[in-house]
């Protein structure tokens, strides 16, 4: 049996400080908001012109004058990523810039993708995106709320807003883009941590009423040994398929599965280390499961 | 747990099987109504245009207020009161009547048989409100009236909008409603839509009206510039013809002027209207005007009785093609305005399936392979039951003829990654239950029982996050979320019937031997 309990101070100070430095993060550094949320113009291009590169293209889109502009390298050596605000919202300008690189850089130009989103759309899309993760973990809440009891439900609440905290942390620590698909993947990864949670606190209910003598720190670590393999097993094999979306998926779908990575590993930390460590600073015993058996 | 009846193998033999065939009508070509049915790809797996265009409503509401005004005058003029000061600003109107009247009015406003502003029953409210702001009565739209009149707007807008796509002739468009003042345009396959927005952009109200150099014209003139935007002239503000008289529009090269042109032909009281006009008016200037632009303004030669004409205006064949089929479709009730665009071309789209294909069999056979060392013939079990799972998943999605978008591959994939949990769950319990208990049934039965309440909670957690992504996601978001929601039943059924059912076979036959599992 691993001795998780030894080490519930020292981990609850080190996600209270992750937690924190992510919110300082998320505060003062901000998140690298796509067009999606942000509203402009994206523009992916295929060239294999040896004409056609960052620089040049940087220049190209600076004689546009069309406010912020990024040009980078996406994926292949012949692929490149154009985003820029479209700040007066101009109507044919995606027309305009296509005639105008076409005519500098000649035809052989494939536009891959363009993306244009305006700012009323891009508002509501961040808007229902927020509503969307704030819905889902009050139902889930909610509905744990119903199967255990209140101290289980806060637990589970406290290791959900670890997870998802400090997985946008990380985003915004490391400067990547938050899309749709973003709202997505921290959506999966609640449902993920949820599950995690859930597993271990069914076996700690089961536990305690098992056991009226075994206290709750050691009860919780039993039962985290318990389902430890089952926890690494599905851990690994979520992983296996994640990993392969992000080395395999295409460019698209990378930022998507990186923000699944990160959530099931957080995950899979916040059930052991959190949400049993609230249920041990609760100080819950038998009496809380039974009181409430007896209600009903 | 452990029991099965030959009635219930059979049935979850046919439904394996009804699914499966079902899924592989996505590889073969069937001509039976049920296994036609295909998976749809999205826009960004197929690639094609996404327009989201919203319908400006202000003019709409500015012309109804001034219809009204004109309603108005008449309609209590014939009570005997009088109505002074009319102003028309933005969204209503303001007037003054003579304080004895005041009351009148305002209880004509508010009697629900009002002739002058309709009373919704079923909403409890009239089109219009009434308020007293100051000495002048103000009349706007009432939120209902709001309402009604966005939707009836937007239904008309739809209509126009699909005729003008439909005349394009792309391939199966999709064109819906989104909220009320929005249509939603999906374009498959297009991957440059300038067309398409060059002509959604325009309103394509065409009036004519006669050229007035004098200002005697009783119902007012205004200036309006020529297309070219050389020159302008008086027109007045009295309509002749408008686009609703149009009949049909084509373009053609005129062999007199070598030119092309735009001929029309107008219905019948277009035509009666068209031959009094230019009688009347012979000498004098007849401007053709599309969305406040004069295109041309010809001198009338001669009477036109046939109720057929042409358009002239220095147009190429493009120009004048496009001119004729917005003629054709008819005016938009408003002005739209393209609020979101996405294209992906083909090339990204072909590069994103083949992406996602190779991601989801490498992540399948890592976990499979997986499964097999840690849990040896149970593994094989599970994996099984986990092929047989993906073949539902598809073949509900089939069924459905859902749309497979690249996070929807995305959604399959992570349901192999958590498919394997149920399982996991179940197995990692009855090793536990092995340990203190001899008798293979006894363990393994209680196995599953102990699991049960684990896996149906952490399935329901997702399928919430599952349902609330489906109604509040837009666009690839919800195809994530109907893989997902779906996989989390078929993950259900595999791992309940079909790998239950395989693992009774096999414990059934082994009772008396060790399980390693």
């Amino acid at each position: 049996m691993i001795a998780f309990n030894k080490y519930y101070n020292q981990f609850n100070i080190l996600s209270v400080s992750l937690v924190i430095i992510s919110l300082l993060f998320l505060i003062f550094k901000g998140l690298n908001f796509g067009i999606d949320f942000k509203g402009g113009t994206l523009i992916e291009l295929r060239s294999s012109d040896s004409k056609v590169n960052v620089s040049s293209l940087r220049d190209k889109f600076n004689q546009m004058n069309l406010g912020d502009i990024s040009v980078k390298r996406f994926g292949n050596d012949t692929d490149y990523l154009i985003k820029f605000e479209n700040k007066d919202s101009k109507k044919n300008i995606i027309e305009e810039i296509k005639k105008d690189l076409i005519g500098s850089f000649g035809n052989n130009i494939d536009f891959r993708r363009v993306e244009n989103v305006g700012p009323k759309v891009s508002a509501e899309l961040l808007k229902s995106g927020i509503i969307a993760i704030s819905v889902a973990l009050a139902l889930m809440l909610i509905y744990i709320w119903i199967r255990f009891e209140w101290q289980f439900s806060l637990g589970a609440i406290c290791a959900l807003f670890h997870d998802v905290i400090v997985t946008l942390g990380l985003f915004s620590l490391l400067g990547l883009e938050i899309n749709l698909s973003i709202i997505a993947a921290v959506l999966t990864i609640v449902g993920y941590s949820m599950n995690d949670t859930v597993v271990i606190f069914d076996r700690v209910r089961e536990n305690l009423r098992k056991y009226a003598d075994i206290k709750i720190f050691e009860l919780t670590n039993i039962s985290i040994n318990e389902t430890l393999s089952r926890t690494l097993i599905t851990s690994i094999t979520t992983l296996l398929a994640l990993v392969s979306i992000f080395i395999f998926g295409g460019e698209i779908l990378k930022g998507f599965s990186l923000a699944m990575i990160f959530g099931v590993i957080f995950g899979t930390y916040s059930s052991i280390y959190i949400a049993n460590t609230i249920l041990v600073r609760l100080n819950v015993s038998q009496k809380t499961i039974l009181k409430d058996e007896e209600k009903n | 747990m452990l029991y099965f009846s030959k009635l219930k193998i059979t049935f979850i033999t046919l439904i394996s099987l009804f699914f499966i065939l079902i899924a592989s009508s996505n590889l073969f070509k069937f001509e039976n109504i049920l296994l036609k049915k295909n998976i749809n790809l999205g826009l960004d797996l197929q690639g094609g245009s996404y327009l989201l265009l919203e319908i400006d409503n202000k003019p709409v509401i500015n012309q109804k207020l001034q219809n009204l005004t004109i309603t108005l005058k008449s309609y209590f003029k014939g009570k005997n009161i009088k109505l002074v000061n009319f102003k028309l600003q933005e969204d209503k109107i303001l007037f003054n009547v003579n304080e004895d009247d005041k009351q009148k009015v305002l209880d004509i406003f508010n009697d629900e048989k009002s002739e002058i502003n309709p009373y919704y029953p079923r909403f409890k409210s009239h089109q219009l409100e009434i308020n007293e702001v100051n000495s002048s009565l103000v009349v706007n739209f009432s939120k209902q009236g709001l309402v009604k009149l966005k939707t009836s707007s937007q239904e008309q807008a739809l209509e126009i909008v699909r005729r003008r796509i439909d005349e394009i002739g792309t391939n199966e468009p999709n064109i819906l409603k989104r909220g009320n003042d929005r249509v939603l345009v999906e374009l498959p396959g297009l991957d440059d839509p300038m067309r398409i927005k060059s002509l959604l952009g325009k309103t394509a109200n065409l009036t004519f009206r006669f050229v007035s150099n004098n200002d005697e014209d009783t119902f007012g003139n205004e200036r309006l510039n020529y297309e070219d935007e050389e020159g302008s002239e008086f027109v007045s503000k009295r309509i002749i013809l408008s686009g609703d008289n149009l009949l049909d529009a084509q373009p053609r090269m005129d062999s007199e002027s070598n030119e092309t042109v735009v001929t029309f032909t107008l219905d019948r009281v277009g035509a009666k209207r068209f031959g009094k006009a230019t009688s009347t008016g012979i000498g004098r200037q007849l401007a053709i005007i599309l969305d406040g632009k004069i295109i041309s303004a010809p001198v009338i030669r001669d009477t036109i009785a046939s109720g057929s004409g042409q358009i002239s205006g220095g147009f190429t064949f493009q120009s004048a093609t496009d001119l004729a089929l917005l003629l054709r479709s008819g005016a938009l009730p408003a002005p739209l305005s393209i609020i979101e665009e996405r294209t992906v071309g083909p090339g990204l789209g072909q590069d994103s399936i083949d992406a996602g294909i190779i991601a989801l069999i490498l992540g399948f056979v890592l976990v499979i392979v997986f499964i097999v060392v840690k849990y040896k013939i149970f593994g094989i079990i599970t994996n099984i039951a986990l092929i047989i799972n993906l073949l539902l998943l598809v073949g509900v999605l089939t069924l459905f003829e859902a749309t497979l978008t690249l996070p929807g591959i995305a959604g399959i994939i992570l349901t192999v990654g958590m498919a394997v949990d149920a399982n996991v769950l179940i197995f990692e319990r009855i090793k536990e239950e092995l340990k203190n208990e001899k008798n293979n049934l006894i363990a393994f039965d209680s196995g599953y029982t102990k699991s049960k309440t684990a896996i149906l909670d952490a399935n329901i957690t997702t399928l919430l996050a599952a349902i609330i992504l489906f109604f509040m996601g837009s666009g690839p978001i919800k195809g994530f979320s109907i893989t997902l929601g779906v996989g989390i039943f078929t993950t259900l059924f595999s791992v309940y019937f079909i790998a239950r059912l395989l693992t009774v076979l096999y414990i059934s036959k082994n009772k008396e031997k060790e399980m390693a599992i």
